[in-house]
């Protein structure tokens, strides 16, 4: 009997236990947890090179990893202070609802349902771009209004998936998907010849035709765009604090490229005597004490990293090997879209 | 699932009831697991509730009428993207029946010739077929999908050079055409005519058996079945009934006209064939070993032939071992088509994978797709035990 | 009177001889006409074949690491540069390269276990204290953060030691959980028998890519919020759970095999349930599933390729990891799958050749 009394107080201070855990695990703060951890995990593409990829050396590089490496600078003062997580489409709200990662920037489209019905919010655009179609040069395509009956790779779950069948559907035209749970194997059919056209957002099309393609000069990336793709960081619902401060690094980094502030020149700068420079990098007026950072979180941003301007040249401009021009990812004093909110 | 719990028997109760009773400890621990799982579930469930509020992730199944929105590759049925999500989920069933039921033909064929194979007195046969089972069944049938989508995609040439293999099929990147028949108005007429050749064969086979065990003489089964069923068939393409075949035409970019399978159908289809028939293979030799050795004897001095020892006297005594673990195999050839996700090939788990992404509603859509594999490895289970009831020697 | 006609019948010539290498070549080769034209056509296929396979393996391929060359060749030849230029990525994944070592010996450490535990003559409880020092060490060497190694995050894991990992903690977690669930089916508690019969059919009625999925993206959602184990943590338990339930049945042939009689005598001497399970059931029946448990680890091993599916790096995975973003080799992907396919083929084979011989060694004592 006692043997059974035993057993059973075991068990039952193990079902205990469970509930206790429970009860226990309940979440802080997003900003507090990653302070206390000492480190911003964000979660990023598998490899799209320019936005994010890791060298054989497990490095890792592109537009939206700077912007993680900027957060971390803001929030930590050390832009290596992350963790990085490559995510494929369908892991990457998964491990965002479930609090995997802090933040998520993995060339993510906004869009309304997922804004509305995911549990996700989108923070500030740091990329406009559009989808667009790739074809091998042989095919002799010059148009996508020619892409009837063809077969196009695409990768599924992605907003590239709907755009695609509802432009086809408009032009009454048809094709045959082929779709990819995964972004590498999509890539693989298209350079085979399984598809006679690849589709993604077009600085994806660039990435892959500079970077993945063995002869970049045997494809050809058709002039239509056909949709609408604002990519930029999303973080979880329910932290309106980390949302915020999310979203302000990003204009912050904007609006040092309008007021003249780089990478080099940050330490210089402070002395500058204009009060909005002032503001932004912490000389002046503490714009970090509002967002619980410290004074400097922007010039610790911006020392990491460099602004907008610098980033986007860096990963992605016409010097990189994507050689995308800067076109509607200006700053809107320039002929572009990019139009940060003052810091102030 | 087919056997009844043999426990050990019960201790004689020396009183009807005590706290140390052997039933009353029984209920406790009883009490304890349920208590114990209820907990759980009630923590997990709790947990997802939480999460989907705090997040404002929205649940529940009412988005199945809404319109799919993405397109798919391969339909057995018309489908268009404007039609609700649950038709799209059909289209996956659908694909993967497609897959199972092809896979499961193809698979019984080259399992059971190599199962055989590895019985023959032919020493090369012998060890060809005994080098195929150990080839194909060590190595992940993932790893086989993909080598050979990887052979169709990256080896066979494009459009502009397809290889004919035989006159009327070619083969490309962009998979496999071939022939089709035309339907005709009098292809009807074959079809009855077929179906009532089929009966009157099955029937004279019974009426022969009736013979056989009335009189002990052996009446023609083999060649009367044969021409009875093939008569009609036969007459009618003799006597001119238009057959023909639509034959896909090479045009300048596409290949047009008869069927067509795509390269992620052929990999997969190929890859869990081959992969199943090394098992099947196995479940054939090991059932007719299974058989003993005094029954061949017997069927020797009895002055049967090697064939006809293997069809009478084997055959039969081995399909009572092998079909339990047959179903088995072709429940895994089913399960296993699953793996189609990984080459695109548009299957229900690449669909509900693909509704998952496109509506976040992550557990409907695997609850959904688990629901469906599980209610037919369960029909086929219970197909299994009232086959298994059926065919159980009755011993005296 | 009618005479009695003895008319002998004629000797019959006496039988072939059935030793020696003429004898053995027609009973093999040529037996009757049948046999002999398999014999004819299989030499022709492999005369029209083999010597191609050859050209392409051997003769005609480029081992150098030069892609160029290899290019050259227009797959009429193999290119096994490719594996020479990426076997170490192939088999550590991203783990970092100056650190590849470590990886190594872990992995040497884990197969030098398995190739103990396989070994009768080592089956002494202090085993299980040698399993737990050789997993530290394991996991050690992986994850360094001390003894002067740096520490390398499990998203960084991947290759051979990955593949391993995931086969030996699969099944080492599932064995003791199958053993209390196949007790659980064969017990004389309704409602224990229900939730352990309900289990089994449930796991074994869905893919493990579903279940896999299901740890990959559900599970997360069913924790409480801010606690989630790592994506390699949940795999794992998706892995378990699905052994787990194939390996209980297999348990509970082996619980069946066990004679009424030992029950009944384990009964007659006094022992409780739990003492009967653990001194008499069990030791004889785990005896007879080692053969099923070893089948268990193959399919595991097997199944782990699956893991690619959710974003894991395995052997598979790695490959892919390895090839794809490298625009020179990426069209060489046929001999990296044969490379891999011919680890997963040596590891599986020797496997199920020990567990034939298990079979026959331990089935003498329970032949009824």
């Amino acid at each position: 009997m006692a043997g059974h009394l035993k057993r059973a107080v075991a068990a039952l201070a193990f079902g205990a236990a469970l509930a206790g855990f429970a009860g226990m695990a309940q979440a802080g703060k997003t900003l507090d947890t990653i302070k206390q951890r000492g480190q911003v995990i964000c979660g990023v593409n598998t490899g799209l090179a320019g936005f994010g990829a890791a060298d054989s050396q497990g490095n890792w590089a592109g537009l939206d990893v700077d912007i993680c490496r900027a957060l971390a600078a803001a929030v930590l003062g050390d832009a290596n202070k992350v963790r990085w997580v490559p995510l494929n489409t369908q892991q990457r709200f998964t491990a965002l609802q479930s609090g995997e990662i802090d933040i998520l920037s993995r060339n993510t489209t906004f869009t309304l349902t997922r804004d509305a019905s995911l549990g996700l919010h989108q923070t500030a655009i740091t990329y406009y771009d559009g989808q667009g179609f790739m074809v091998t040069k042989k095919s002799n395509i010059k148009s996508a209004k020619q892409l009837n009956n063809s077969s196009v790779c695409v990768q599924a779950g992605t907003t590239t998936e709907k755009n695609l069948n509802d432009y086809f559907r408009a032009q009454k035209m048809k094709f045959k998907p082929v779709v990819f749970e995964d972004f590498e194997a999509s890539k693989k059919a298209f350079f085979s010849g399984r598809c006679q056209v690849y589709t993604t957002d077009a600085s994806g099309l660039a990435s892959i035709r500079n970077k993945d393609a063995a002869k970049p000069d045997d494809y050809v990336i058709l002039p239509e765009l056909i949709s609408k793709e604002p990519l930029g960081p999303v973080v979880r619902r329910g932290d309106d604090e980390w949302f915020a401060i999310v979203k302000w690094t990003i204009y912050a980094l904007l609006e040092a490229e309008e007021y003249g502030i780089t990478q080099a020149n940050v330490e210089q700068m402070k002395g500058d005597p204009s009060p909005a420079i002032q503001r932004i990098l912490g000389s002046g007026e503490d714009s970090g004490k509002l967002l619980g950072l410290s004074k400097d979180w922007a010039a610790n941003a911006l020392k990491a990293v460099g602004n907008y301007g610098e980033i986007f040249e860096r990963n992605v401009g016409p010097k990189s090997p994507l050689k995308l021009p800067r076109g509607a990812n200006n700053l809107w004093n320039k002929g572009g879209l990019m139009y940060a909110p003052p810091v102030r | 699932m087919n056997s009844v719990p043999d426990h050990p028997p019960p201790a004689p109760a020396t009183r009807a009831w005590s706290w140390r009773s052997r039933s009353f400890r029984g209920l406790v621990w009883q009490a304890l697991t349920i208590s114990l799982l209820l907990g759980l579930a009630w923590f997990l469930i709790h947990n997802l509730l939480e999460n989907m509020r705090v997040r404002g992730i929205q649940s529940g199944f009412g988005f199945f009428s809404q319109p799919t929105g993405f397109a798919i590759g391969e339909s057995l049925i018309a489908f268009d993207s404007q039609d609700p999500l649950s038709r799209a989920f059909l289209v996956g069933f659908l694909n993967t029946l497609r897959v199972a039921l092809l896979g499961i033909l193809f698979t019984t064929v080259v399992g059971v010739t190599v199962g055989i194979g590895r019985l023959s007195r032919n020493f090369l046969l012998r060890t060809l077929c005994t080098g195929y089972v150990e080839l194909f069944r060590n190595v992940p049938v993932l790893l086989q999908i993909l080598i050979w989508y990887f052979v169709i995609t990256d080896w066979f040439p494009e459009v502009s050079d397809a290889i004919q293999p035989v006159h009327g099929v070619f083969l490309t990147k962009s998979g496999m055409s071939f022939p089709v028949p035309v339907f005709h108005a009098t292809h009807a007429w074959i079809a009855a005519g077929f179906a009532v050749g089929l009966a009157l064969a099955f029937l004279w086979r019974a009426v022969a058996r009736r013979a056989f065990e009335r009189t002990g003489l052996r009446p023609p089964v083999f060649w009367p079945m044969t021409a009875l069923i093939t008569l009609v068939p036969l007459a009618c393409a003799a006597f001119g009934t238009p057959i023909e075949l639509d034959f896909p035409e090479r045009l300048d970019a596409a290949i047009a006209g008869g069927g067509t399978v795509t390269p992620e159908f052929l990999a997969v289809t190929i890859g869990l064939s081959i992969y199943t028939a090394a098992f099947v293979a196995e479940v054939v030799r090991s059932g007719i070993q299974s058989v003993p050795w005094g029954q061949t004897e017997a069927a020797h001095s009895l002055g049967l032939a090697r064939g006809l020892t293997l069809r009478l006297v084997l055959l039969p005594q081995a399909v009572r071992v092998i079909i339990p673990p047959l179903t088995n195999q072709y429940l895994n050839l089913t399960k296993n088509s699953s793996l189609a996700v990984a080459i695109g090939y548009p299957d229900l788990i690449s669909i509900s994978n693909t509704t998952l992404n496109q509506t976040g509603r992550a557990v409907e859509c695997i609850a959904v797709a688990m629901a469906i594999y599980l209610a037919l490895s369960l029909a086929t289970a219970a197909l299994m035990n009232w086959y298994n009831a059926r065919a159980a020697i009755r011993e005296r | 009177m009618s005479a009695i006609v003895h008319a002998p019948v004629p000797a019959r010539p006496a039988p072939a001889l059935g030793t020696g290498v003429g004898a053995w070549l027609r009973a093999n080769l040529y037996a009757d006409w049948k046999n002999a034209l398999a014999t004819v056509i299989i030499l022709l296929v492999a005369a029209r074949y083999l010597p191609a396979i050859y050209q392409w393996a051997v003769t005609d391929a480029v081992t150098a690491r030069d892609p160029n060359a290899c290019r050259a060749l227009a797959h009429s030849g193999a290119c096994w540069g490719v594996i020479a230029e990426k076997y170490r990525f192939i088999l550590f994944g991203r783990f970092p390269f100056e650190e590849q070592w470590r990886p190594l010996i872990a992995t040497l450490i884990l197969v030098g276990l398995l190739v103990v535990s396989a070994l009768r003559r080592f089956w002494r409880p202090w085993l299980g204290l040698v399993w737990i020092c050789g997993l530290a060490a394991f996991f050690t060497l992986m994850h360094g953060g001390l003894l002067g190694m740096s520490a390398v995050e499990s998203a960084r894991w991947g290759g051979f030691p990955l593949t391993m990992i995931l086969t030996t903690l699969g099944i080492a977690a599932a064995l003791p959980l199958a053993v209390l669930v196949a007790l659980g089916r064969r017990s004389h508690l309704p409602a224990i028998r229900a939730v352990c019969t309900v289990y089994i059919e449930l796991v074994r009625g869905v893919p493990l890519v579903s279940v896999l999925f299901m740890a990959s993206f559900m599970f997360p959602l069913f924790m409480p919020s801010g606690y989630t184990p790592d994506v390699l943590l949940r795999v794992l338990a998706g892995i378990i759970l699905f052994a787990a339930a194939y390996l209980a049945e297999t348990v509970r042939g082996g619980l069946q095999a066990v004679p009424a009689g030992q029950y009944e005598a384990a009964a007659a001497l006094g022992l409780s349930y739990w003492q009967m399970q653990r001194k008499i059931v069990l030791p004889q029946a785990l005896r007879i599933v080692v053969p099923g448990l070893v089948n268990s680890f193959i399919s595991t091993y097997k199944d782990t390729s699956l893991v690619t599916i959710v974003g894991l790096y395995e052997l598979t995975g790695a490959l892919g990891l390895a090839l794809r973003g490298d625009a020179e080799w990426r069209q060489f992907y046929f001999e990296g799958y044969l490379f891999i396919g011919l680890i997963y083929w040596i590891g599986c084979f020797a496997m199920s050749h020990y567990s034939q011989r298990m079979e026959r060694a331990l089935h003498t004592g329970n032949r009824r």
